[in-house]
């Protein structure tokens, strides 16, 4: 099954989070991934049009991000499944 | 006080739901103190506590839901705290959020309310949210969602007899509860009623049809594999067609959530914040350091085992010295009439076997109140993070690094540690791997007998040993993760709580359950195991050389002659299996120099060649575990399979390792024998 079925998506070309080096605040575009990952993800409170900052990402292992007043540690693999705009 | 007077209002059952660290736990707590009752949910290795309170006469029946970010089947504990929902129909819900990050906490209030339950909301932590510049306004909120709301400060006990009282009057009057509930956004509104006209009546009670439409176009696992058992092949071949076109329905549906979820705050909070660093932000520069991170990471584990062996230790030989011993004595006065072999039994046998559990209390205490401290106040979560990176290859979290540092004093803890781990597979995996951390007990083992069979070269040895157990712990983690656990390797998202202050009475509780649990469930089997291996050490006759335990050593001496060992060595292997430091004693009396230490060192010297020696080493090190760590693997895993796969795995790597290292050390000439 394929993962990204979204709609053409607006706009320059898709960030993942994974991509964002340390303080950069960004918006959450779109999940990709399995069912269980996005609802996960999502239920953490990262969808469409969500506020992100990245709180420590050092290139290499977890990163971690600030979501919803929440401190949330992901894995470089699920980093990479959440597309975001960096619109500053 | 009124008279006790017999009452028609029967008892109310209370769910307790909430997100991970909200508190939840210290309010349980609070409400039930000791009734507590901890058990497990049926078959599932998840925790379930459930306790009584006596309000007004009237009992309640609280019972603690796993914590959870939401109701989907993405977790055991997600489709525990559902399915008791939906199935055991608790009279209402008591919702506890975190009201210092509440929009994200009533993800799962909008998940709630789309079940048939009354719901009230307790916002926790309202000290915190106002520290970090959150202003709420309880009633505010409560107008907008239609449900009671109850300010909550539980570290403090403030608002918990009001949260109790809200959640009474409304289990009495459920049709007065008529909470605003989020609808479903634009896009996907035809598909639901699509979905739901095909369903029809179909799915069976307590499944309610509209819930199950919702859920099966989030693309929910569990009830997805159910419906398709409910419904004729062609009313399911139309669903699922229509599913397919909305595959993306699930981010939809969740972002609904999150814009419902802003509308209903949106009076009741306003936040002037001025960019203010909190404590926990303070404090992460330091914990979450790369260096000084790591630096604090490993002084805080190496006080945790510091803590928990020499705090331990004392009462531990207290134990022995002063409680068991005396007992002993005592039994044979008193049974000075008896047949020897029943005082045997009872003051060596019983009383020796349980000896041994209770002389594990003491670590588990420490142990125990130690990890509530780490996990409570939010620390434990920043080392799974730091950890991560490095037991990633091993296919283990984070979370897996403390319980199998622990490992090094006792395999005990470090096992019954890995339920800190939330994925099943990650906490499996390190239970099987826990065993070969080498513990204390087998460390004294080794510092023991290297110096007998290698002189001024022992450290080397015992260094070079302690190596290749990890070397396997590595090498054993690759192939299972590769093999066995291929695949399931859960996504790493882990939120890190705010810092906060632990509860003591929480922490009192879990100490007191836990080690509970141990004896009630691991002490039996430690005590049962313990007597049959003491009885065949010592019957028949009295002496262990001509026991059955010997019979059987001399029975496997053709396998012992591949690793160079007779069958002296081999019973004391097998004794190990009560506890490690047995096979000291067992050599002593085999090699028939009880007397003193020095005696048995130059009884092995002259005995045993070096090749044998390290052939007996490696196996001791890498031998089945003992007896109480086979107990609480048993007792964590609730499976006798994983138990005995452990098991047999190290009976033959601990053979295998065993036979290569005789005759590799033949080879290098370590082979020279007997003076």
């Amino acid at each position: 099954m394929s993962s990204t079925r979204k709609k053409p998506l607006a706009g320059p070309p898709a960030t993942s989070l994974a991509e964002l080096p340390t303080g950069t605040h960004a918006l959450v575009r779109a999940l990709r991934g399995g069912q269980e990952l996005m609802s996960r993800l999502s239920a953490l409170g990262l969808v469409a049009g969500a506020p992100v900052e990245v709180l420590q990402n050092r290139g290499r292992g977890p990163l971690l991000v600030l979501v919803r007043d929440t401190r949330v540690a992901l894995g470089r693999g699920e980093a990479l499944k959440v597309l975001v705009d960096t619109s500053s | 006080m009124s008279a006790l007077r017999p009452t028609e209002r029967p008892a109310i059952v209370v769910a307790l739901a909430g997100q991970p660290n909200v508190g939840k736990s210290t309010i349980f707590n609070l409400l039930t103190g000791l009734s507590q009752h901890v058990g497990n949910w049926p078959g599932k290795t998840v925790e379930r506590k459930e306790g009584t309170l006596v309000r007004e006469g009237v009992q309640v029946r609280i019972v603690d839901l796993p914590g959870t970010y939401s109701l989907s089947a993405n977790s055991e504990e997600e489709r525990i705290a559902r399915d008791f929902i939906i199935k055991e129909h608790p009279d209402v819900v008591v919702m506890v959020a975190n009201a210092a990050a509440l929009e994200r906490n009533l993800y799962l209030l909008a998940e709630l309310l789309i079940l048939p339950v009354p719901v009230v909301l307790g916002l926790n932590m309202m000290d915190v949210a106002e520290s970090e510049g959150i202003d709420i306004q309880p009633h505010v909120l409560a107008a907008a969602l239609g449900l009671p709301v109850v300010p909550l400060v539980a570290s403090r006990n403030q608002g918990v007899t009001e949260l109790i009282a809200a959640a009474e009057t409304l289990a009495r009057t459920p049709e007065a509860f008529r909470p605003a509930r989020p609808a479903i956004a634009a896009p996907h509104r035809d598909v639901l009623a699509q979905i739901r006209a095909l369903l029809g009546t179909q799915a069976p009670s307590p499944y309610d049809g509209d819930w199950v439409a919702l859920k099966l176009l989030e693309g929910d696992g569990e009830i997805t594999a159910l419906a398709r058992t409910w419904l004729p092949a062609p009313v399911w071949q139309s669903i699922t067609t229509l599913l397919a076109q909305h595959e993306d329905a699930v981010l939809d549906i969740a972002g609904g959530r999150y814009e419902w979820i802003a509308r209903m705050v949106r009076a009741a909070v306003t936040r002037p914040r001025l960019g203010q660093i909190s404590f926990t932000d303070r404090l992460d520069r330091i914990a979450l350091h790369p260096l000084w991170g790591l630096l604090l990471l490993f002084a805080a584990f190496g006080l945790t085992f510091w803590l928990t062996f020499t705090l331990a230790a004392p009462v531990q030989a207290w134990l022995e010295t002063g409680v068991v011993a005396p007992v002993q004595r005592w039994l044979h006065a008193v049974l000075a009439g008896a047949p020897a072999w029943l005082v045997d039994l009872l003051a060596e046998g019983v009383l020796g076997g349980a000896g041994i559990v209770i002389t594990f209390v003491p670590i588990l205490a420490v142990f125990f109140t130690v990890l509530a401290l780490l996990e409570g106040s939010g620390y434990l979560a920043r080392a799974a993070y730091l950890m991560d990176r490095f037991m990633h290859a091993l296919g283990l979290h984070g979370k897996s690094f403390l319980p199998l540092f622990l490992g090094f004093g006792c395999n005990v803890p470090a096992v019954m540690g890995a339920r800190v781990i939330e994925s099943p597979g990650g906490r499996l995996l390190t239970i099987l791997l826990a065993p070969l951390v080498p513990c204390s007990a087998r460390l004294a083992v080794l510092a023991f007998l290297t110096p007998v069979f290698f002189g001024h070269q022992a450290f080397a040895f015992a260094l070079g040993l302690v190596a290749l157990n990890l070397l396997v712990l590595a090498l054993v983690g690759v192939l299972l993760n590769r093999t066995l656990f291929r695949g399931q390797h859960a996504a790493f998202i882990m939120e890190l709580p705010l810092y906060h202050v632990p509860n003591a009475r929480s922490i009192g509780l879990f100490v007191w359950h836990n080690i509970g649990a141990f004896l009630r469930r691991a002490g039996t089997l430690i005590l049962l195991v313990a007597v049959v291996i003491w009885a065949l050490a010592s019957f028949p006759g009295s002496a262990i050389e001509t026991s059955y335990l010997a019979r059987f050593g001399q029975w496997l001496a053709p396998l012992g002659q591949l690793m160079g060992m007779d069958w002296r060595l081999l019973v004391a292997l097998l004794s190990s299996f009560i506890a490690k430091e047995n096979a000291i004693a067992t050599l002593g009396i085999l090699y028939g120099s009880e007397e003193s230490a020095q005696g048995l060192a130059a009884a092995l010297a002259a005995a045993v060649s070096p090749a044998t020696g390290l052939a007996f080493l490696t196996v001791t090190m890498l031998f089945i575990p003992c007896v109480a760590t086979v107990a609480v693997m048993r007792q964590e895993t609730q499976s006798w399979r994983w138990t005995l796969f452990s098991v047999l795995l190290l009976l033959t790597i601990a053979l295998a390792a065993g036979v290569a290292v005789y005759h590799g050390a033949h080879w290098l000439g370590f082979g020279a024998v007997y003076a």
